[in-house]
């Protein structure tokens, strides 16, 4: 296939109308039809001459499985067989494909219309030139596995024969465009392999890591090791004196986001080379203001500002206090959660060349390529425009590349050396040092249970992560947590304590922290109420209604929590009584977030201390349609046992003089195969709804369930993660 | 110096530092970065290589240990029939979600099933351990082994 040349291209830009919807801008101009080259139908699709059909995968790739999904929605549309359909990762270009990030489960929402629009309307495209070259109404043709037909005539044509003229038909009203039927897919909800796995089990070159551009130079770093320290003075002479190096480049610039990135960059022909060469560095930062940060020092600030009242209100209704006064039963309980890095496994790396007419060309695994192209032209001083970004595929996200630092640096770092590219990548004690941690947190939480066993009131003294009432990034919560809404006096407010630490968005961010806390503190209510925690859930959800969603999000459906709730205790045999075999126990945990509802049981076994979780069953309702089942699955298994790598493995995170004292992951230890549950069983609830993401929501309620469980088997609650019975 | 040794049954010199370690030979000298870094520590598998029939950290191998040696990486592991088998094991049921563990997977897979084609489930957890996969996609890593072991088995009969 040859690239279509510009005056042949005729594409239809999509645009982003209204936040939503992809609207068709025709830009036709294009040479006389005739010669066999392809045609693009849209921004995202392109017929060659063969009827291969090569579709743009426009988000980052993150393992997801985003790059296999959103082409299925199109080729859906467009109709033609999966076997035809060929993938490429497009560059970011927000104006042209739309929004393109990864992160907060927000691919499928925001593209499952769309998508199916961009696809459907090229087809339109494709049945009008057939209409018009075979001179029949074009409602009189169907369409399939790249052709269109005439059932009449029994005439057949292919799209690569339509598409010369299609792409001079008229653009439709992609709101306007028929849909297919669920009824009628051929491709959505059947179980499609990841479009890369070929080139990965070939260890071919993919990932950020691999990118490798002509006269490519290797750059590593010295960083302050207190975050937000600055560079005070270094001595490079005998660094240069080393074999390989070629530069050294300090950065002092870098301000964004939050926090300064001090760094002195080693520049040469291997990395290996240039990051043994750090050892000759003599440098000297200036950490004042900033050394006096430690672990430690947090948990004696939160012990105090709990016993104060919150510095902040997050949420009241009623009076909390007078509730709670008269209440049968009042249950308090403290709860806690640490700092955790995010550990991709394919380190931070970035690839940028300063061009001699001073545009940058980046290669990058980057979550959000849009907001790195901010950043970045914010640092430098040039304009957003005059960059180009190749989103590679990346080693794993979590969150963690929705940040730019990264790339910022290795920006700073090219403008020093124009026309020679050069990688930045960190070694794994760069990458757990400066990481924007998960944000550790402090609860009090406080529960009214009245004679009847109903939940009456709710109070939580919230200590996190901020500064003049407001928290920092991903150290927040939600108002409207549930249970809060549908209780008549409630009571929640916050208190903060300052860090140096960068924080950012881990994967379920706060959901990960604050499922824990309130399924957690839910299930020792449920115990004085004398029930269980399904049956307070489905008790204290009410009948089915909207409860009022958190600005730019969705409403939480009471209904659709009970019916997860209700699925999950039938899967897994739920019967409310406590385990009866000494050393087993089942716990139970609900999460509603990233627009979906989770309930998940653990049955787990306690043997001298060491706590093995035996089998999980999650019961999961994402909306209307699975859009690809083999990927649906692998997602919920990996996030339900992420999850109990952050319930039980991860180690805090732990800061001394300012400084984060993890290595690699002999301190940061990750989750190994013999630390696996035996199985991770799936079942869907199936709603009218529009169809959501599935990377995060499967995540948070595991946590709750097996502290749950802990409880069951033997009697002690834990409050604190992570959970040790040490 | 000039350093001597076989990868994926191909005879290649470098001349680089003897303390080089292999990984990096892989990645920069010999164009092929299809073994990960991931620690530089011995401790995730990103950079498993099989060196003379047993799976190796490649960051912890310095190039003078490599030297004469035969290696085989994740671009030539579908040559030997074990390696093969992983391999279509790994693909049929879509082990991989980001990949960037997987080449290390695949090759700890390859060296286990090679020394021991019918492992128990005990045998799969220690010998594949010092792998990590950050994704988690561990079910599907022990599916794909006993697939592979399977395949193995019934090509063997």
């Amino acid at each position: 296939m040859t690239a279509a040349t510009v005056s042949r291209r005729s594409f239809l830009a999509a645009s982003l109308a209204g936040g939503v919807a992809l609207t068709f801008e025709a830009r036709l101009a294009f040479a006389a039809p005739g010669k066999a080259e392809p045609a693009m139908l849209g921004a995202f699709i392109t017929i060659a001459p063969d009827n291969t059909v090569t579709i743009l995968a426009k988000n980052p790739e993150i393992g997801q499985g985003v790059k296999t999904m959103l082409p299925m929605l199109i080729a859906e549309e467009l109709d033609v067989a999966w076997s035809q359909v060929k993938i490429r990762q497009a560059d970011d270009n927000a104006d042209k494909y739309g929004p393109q990030f990864a992160g907060g489960s927000m691919t499928t929402p925001l593209n499952w219309l769309p998508a199916r629009q961009a696809g459907a309307g090229a087809r339109a495209m494709l049945v009008a030139a057939a209409a018009q070259q075979w001179g029949v109404p074009a409602a009189s043709l169907t369409t399939g596995e790249g052709a269109v037909r005439h059932a009449a005539s029994g005439r057949s044509i292919t799209y690569a024969a339509l598409a010369p003229v299609a792409v001079k038909m008229a653009a439709p009203d992609l709101d306007k465009v028929a849909l297919k039927s669920p009824k009628d897919f051929k491709i959505v909800g059947k179980a499609m392999k990841g479009v890369d796995t070929p080139a990965i089990v070939r260890g071919e070159p993919l990932f950020g890591i691999d990118a490798h551009p002509q006269g490519m130079l290797y750059a590593a770093m010295v960083k302050c090791p207190v975050i937000s320290g600055t560079l005070k003075s270094f001595d490079d002479a005998a660094v240069r004196r080393e074999k390989g190096v070629l530069a050294v480049v300090p950065i002092t610039d870098g301000e964004i986001p939050a926090g300064k990135h001090n760094a002195v960059a080693i520049v040469g022909d291997s990395w290996w080379r240039v990051h043994k060469a750090r050892e000759k560095l003599a440098v000297q930062w200036d950490t004042s203001g900033f050394d006096g940060f430690s672990t430690d020092g947090y948990a004696a600030e939160a012990k105090a500002l709990l016993e104060k009242s919150p510095a902040a209100d997050l949420f009241r209704a009623g009076n909390a206090d007078a509730a709670l006064a008269k209440a049968a039963k009042v249950v308090t309980a403290d709860y806690a959660y640490p700092f955790l890095a995010h550990a991709t496994l394919e380190p931070q790396n970035c690839t940028a060349l300063w061009h001699a007419d001073g545009k940058l060309e980046i290669w990058a695994p980057t979550q959000d390529p849009a907001t790195a192209r901010g950043d970045i032209a914010k640092v430098l001083g040039i304009e957003p425009g005059s960059m180009t970004i190749h989103m590679t595929r990346i080693g794993g996200g979590f969150g963690r590349r929705l940040m730019s630092d990264f790339m910022i640096l290795t920006a700073c770092i090219a403008k020093a050396l124009p026309g020679r590219p050069v990688k930045l990548l960190y070694d794994r004690t760069d990458d757990l040092r400066n990481d924007y941690f998960r944000p550790a947190g402090w609860h009090r939480m406080t529960a009214g249970v009245d004679a009847s066993g109903a939940l009456v009131a709710l109070k939580d003294h919230f200590i996190t992560f901020g500064a003049s009432g407001k928290p920092m990034r991903a150290a927040e919560m939600r108002a409207t947590e549930f249970p809060a809404p549908v209780l008549p006096d409630v009571q929640m407010g916050m208190s903060f304590i300052k860090t140096n630490l960068t924080t950012g968005w881990l994967r379920a961010p706060t959901s990960n922290a604050v499922a824990f806390v309130f399924q957690g503190f839910l299930d020792e209510v449920a115990e004085a109420a004398g029930t269980d925690l399904p049956s307070l859930m489905v008790k204290t959800l009410g009948a089915p209604k909207q409860l009022p969603p958190e600005p730019d999000d969705t409403p939480f459906d009471t209904g659709r929590a009970r019916g997860v709730i209700e699925a999950a205790c039938k899967f897994a045999g739920w019967t409310g009584k406590r385990s009866a075999v000494p050393g087993k126990g089942r716990g139970f945990g609900f999460y509603f977030s990233h627009r979906g509802y989770f309930a998940e049981v653990v049955d787990l076994s306690v043997s001298d201390g060491a706590i093995t979780i035996d089998k999980v069953w999650v019961a999961g309702d994402i909306g209307s349609q699975v859009i690809n089942p083999l990927n649906a699955e692998h997602q919920m298994q990996g996030a339900v046992i992420d999850g109990i790598a952050q319930a039980m493995v991860w180690q805090p995170i732990e800061q001394k003089a300012g400084a984060v004292t993890q290595e690699n992951f002999g301190d940061f230890p990750l989750i190994r195969i013999n630390q696996t549950p035996g199985e991770v069983a799936i079942t869907w609830v199936v709603t009218d709804n529009p169809p959501t993401g599935l990377g995060e929501p499967t995540l948070p309620p595991v946590i709750p369930a097996i502290a749950n469980a802990i409880k069951d088997a033997t009697g002690k609650r834990l409050r604190s993660l992570p959970l040790s019975l040490a | 110096m000039a350093i001597s040794l076989t990868v994926n049954r191909k005879a290649r010199t470098v001349d680089v530092e003897a303390d080089k370690p292999l990984l990096w030979v892989l990645r920069e000298d010999l164009g092929m970065p299809g073994t990960k870094f991931g620690c530089g520590a011995g401790l995730c598998g990103a950079c498993t290589v099989i060196l003379n029939g047993e799976a190796v950290r490649s960051c912890q191998t310095p190039l003078s240990d490599a030297a004469g040696k035969d290696i085989v990486t994740i671009e030539g592991v579908a040559a030997s029939p074990v390696g093969a088998k992983v391999v279509e094991a790994w693909t049929a049921l879509d082990v991989p979600q980001c990949g960037y563990c997987q080449a290390g997977q695949i090759m700890s897979a390859t060296a286990l099933l090679t020394a021991t084609p019918k492992p128990s489930a005990e045998e799969v957890s220690a010998g594949m351990a010092g792998n990590i996969c950050r994704c988690a996609t561990y079910l599907r890593i022990q599916k794909a082994i006993a697939q592979a072991s399977t395949a193995i088995s019934g090509a063997a009969a």
